[in-house]
């Protein structure tokens, strides 16, 4: 039996299996299907209206392709754009990959279990499409690669499944867009990512959201990192949602590992979101930093983090720092747990207010009491994240400037 | 110019500044001595117009125009700054930013220029104040108030923490942006003598030691004694008092004024 057929059959059975966390959400309610989107070359994309240009910018795309390495762009249930412009990198939609290649048995649900609830079990039964990023043994890309997941359909429930593979001695950034259009209001957006970054590799992944009020998030994710290699990831969600779970697992398999995660999140009234991931290090000379900044502005976000130490001579922090600007709920679950001697591991979280001082400090140096807050707001959420490339960094700064309006 | 008119200050519901005259006339630097908990930084407060400070009676002139109850922000559009003595930390903010923030987004400012004068190249790309030891807190205020160019100066305790090494450092950038480093160099130059008529800046300097006063002139110095501010005298002879007879007889002395009244 090939081995898809068990994944079919083990997705059968989950298929009503609650998560562990997170709001549960009646999948029956949605839409699996919709007209497949017509495939628009380059021109096309650069054509695109304003409107859906702009949406796509304000997650990280840029449909000019300019200071790109590659681009992937799915709406909906299929492919609209797929192309790479540099030696040694891959973009292949999934759909593609499973039929051509047989290398990718090796990585497709590796990392997440199918069978992990009803979600993932979705993912396998009624897959709509999903992007594979490669680079090949040291490859570097010299821009990032772009991948956006937009919907357009009102009430779809899309499904997609992502694999990325940073090949020994590569390094790749990728930038990461979801958006909705703006007659979309409803719907749910599984998304699958299984990431292995292999010896000495190293692999960024920032991923901005820019969902619909309506829109329920379930991303399942995972990533192996071997000897030497670093994940780096950054999330950033300032805009609404009414519900997004996540819990990324990071296995560091071989010594000297590193794994990063940096979040920004803004949670606005009628949101829930529930953050955060977990981190197993393995071996001597592991490193993990899970680092959120989380603004309630009436909404409820839950920002966990585990970090899992069973080597000497590794070391783990967790950051996590919350501020409640108009209401709402910040929960903070920092969690370490040391297996051996010889693990260095700390936490801090803070969840607080704006300090009145700082607002004053800044106003004597002549800036008005919102000024001074929305100052300050902007550097709670600029986090300093090491080695990642310039553009990135600008997108990131870019993402919460354009919140910054929401925000106060 | 800046006035205080039987100025009345409460902070949390208590009295700490009873009935303040003070005046500072353009080109002149006021030294404020006293001890700890006197008042002295509610005072700098109050005119900077934080607004803790309650004004419950008496009025603050600046340039001609009544600032009492005006917004901090506006003041210091006004010309009024001030050197913190312990400022927060503003995490994600970086000290060229805030620079540029003091400039009120001039963009013809030379950052880099100016940071060098204080020897704070370094600390430009730095989240304000994190981490920062005593004296590199005061020499990024100073480099704040350069950019910021204000016309009255407040200074609260530059000295403290400072060793020194730093100690000309600071002291010289304080008496430069109080314009009180004149020069004959070029020819052209505008004489000593026309030079200090012309200084417009104005200065008021909390100090406990007084190091100050070895860079800057100062044309008064005035102690504040549990909220009541008294003995205008020359600065050196007041330091001189406290040295060797403390503040204790400032209280004689605040009494002595008290029966003549």
């Amino acid at each position: 039996m090939h081995i898809r057929e068990q994944y079919k059959k083990l997705a059968l059975k989950a298929k009503d299996k609650n998560a562990t966390i997170g709001e549960d959400v009646d999948l029956d309610q949605y839409e699996k299907e919709a007209p497949p989107p017509k495939p628009l070359s380059h021109e096309e994309l650069c054509a695109l209206p304003a409107i859906e240009r702009e949406l796509l910018a304000m997650a990280g795309i840029d449909v000019t392709e300019d200071g790109r390495s590659g681009t992937f762009f799915q709406k909906d249930v299929g492919v609209v754009h797929c192309n790479v412009k540099q030696e040694g990198i891959e973009v292949i939609p999934l759909r593609i990959a499973l039929e051509k290649y047989d290398w990718i048995w090796d990585y497709y649900w590796k990392l997440v279990s199918v069978d992990t609830d009803k979600y993932t079990a979705a993912a396998e039964l009624e897959l709509h499409d999903g992007y594979v990023i490669r680079a090949l043994p040291g490859a570097k890309s010299i821009y990032p690669i772009q991948a956006c997941m937009f919907m357009e359909k009102d009430n779809l429930q899309q499904n997609v499944h992502n694999i990325v593979i940073a090949e020994e001695g590569s390094e790749l950034h990728i930038i990461t867009g979801c958006a909705t259009a703006h007659t979309t209001k409803r719907g749910v957006h599984i998304g699958i990512s299984e990431f292995f970054v292999k010896k000495n590799a190293k692999l960024s992944f920032t991923m901005i959201h820019n969902w619909a009020e309506e829109m329920h998030i379930r991303p399942r994710s995972a990533a192996l990192v071997e000897e030497g290699g670093l994940f780096l990831s950054n999330y950033i969600c300032m805009k609404p949602v009414k519900s997004l779970q996540m819990y990324p697992v990071t296995h560091l398999i071989g010594p000297d590992a590193v794994a990063r995660f940096y979040s920004i999140l803004v949670g606005t009234p009628g949101s829930t979101y529930d953050v955060g991931g977990q981190v197993f290090l393995n071996h001597p000379g592991n490193r993990a930093e899970i680092v959120s900044r989380a603004i309630s502005n009436g909404g409820h976000i839950i920002a966990r983090g585990h970090l899992i130490g069973k080597s000497p001579d590794i070391k783990a922090h967790l950051e996590c720092r919350g501020l409640i600007l108009n209401g709402g709920i910040i929960h903070a679950i920092p969690e370490l747990e040391g297996h051996v001697d010889g693990v260095e591991m700390s936490h801090e979280a803070a969840v607080g207010k704006i300090a009145q001082e700082e607002i004053f400090y800044l106003m004597a140096r002549g800036l008005t009491e919102d000024e001074a807050t929305s100052t300050i707001v902007r550097g709670f959420l600029n986090v300093d994240i090491p080695g990642l490339p310039p553009q990135l960094k600008a997108e990131i700064d870019k993402a919460v400037e354009e919140s910054d309006k929401d925000v106060m | 110019m800046l006035v205080i008119e039987d100025l009345q200050v409460e902070l949390a519901g208590k009295l700490i500044l009873k009935h303040i005259d003070m005046e500072i006339q353009p080109g002149e630097t006021h030294i404020l001595f006293g001890p700890n908990g006197s008042g002295k930084t509610s005072l700098l407060m109050t005119i900077m117009g934080f607004p803790q400070y309650k004004v419950v009676a008496g009025r603050i002139y600046f340039k001609g125009v009544d600032i009492t109850n005006m917004p901090t922000h506006e003041r210091a559009s006004m010309g009024i700054g001030m050197s913190f003595q312990r400022p927060p930390t503003l995490r994600g903010l970086k000290v060229r930013q805030l620079i540029k923030i003091c400039a009120g987004g001039r963009e013809d400012i030379d950052v880099e220029g100016m940071a060098k004068a204080v020897n704070f190249e370094d600390f430009l790309d730095r989240d304000v104040n994190d981490g920062f030891s005593g004296g590199e807190i005061k020499r990024s205020e100073l480099l704040q108030l350069m950019a910021q160019n204000p016309d009255l100066l407040l200074f609260d305790e530059p000295e403290s923490g400072v060793d020194l090494e730093n100690m000309e450092l600071v002291g010289k950038t304080i008496a430069r942006l109080l314009g009180q480093d004149f020069q004959v160099k070029v020819k052209g130059d505008k004489p000593i003598r026309q030079q200090k008529r012309e200084r417009r800046k104005m200065g008021l300097v909390i100090t406990h030691t007084g190091h100050i006063l070895d860079y800057v002139t100062a044309s008064k110095g005035q102690v504040l004694y549990d909220g009541v501010l008294s003995c205008v005298e020359n600065p050196r002879e007041i330091l001189k008092c406290i040295a060797n007879i403390g503040y204790e007889e400032c209280v004689r002395c605040i009494l002595g004024n008290n029966t003549r009244n």
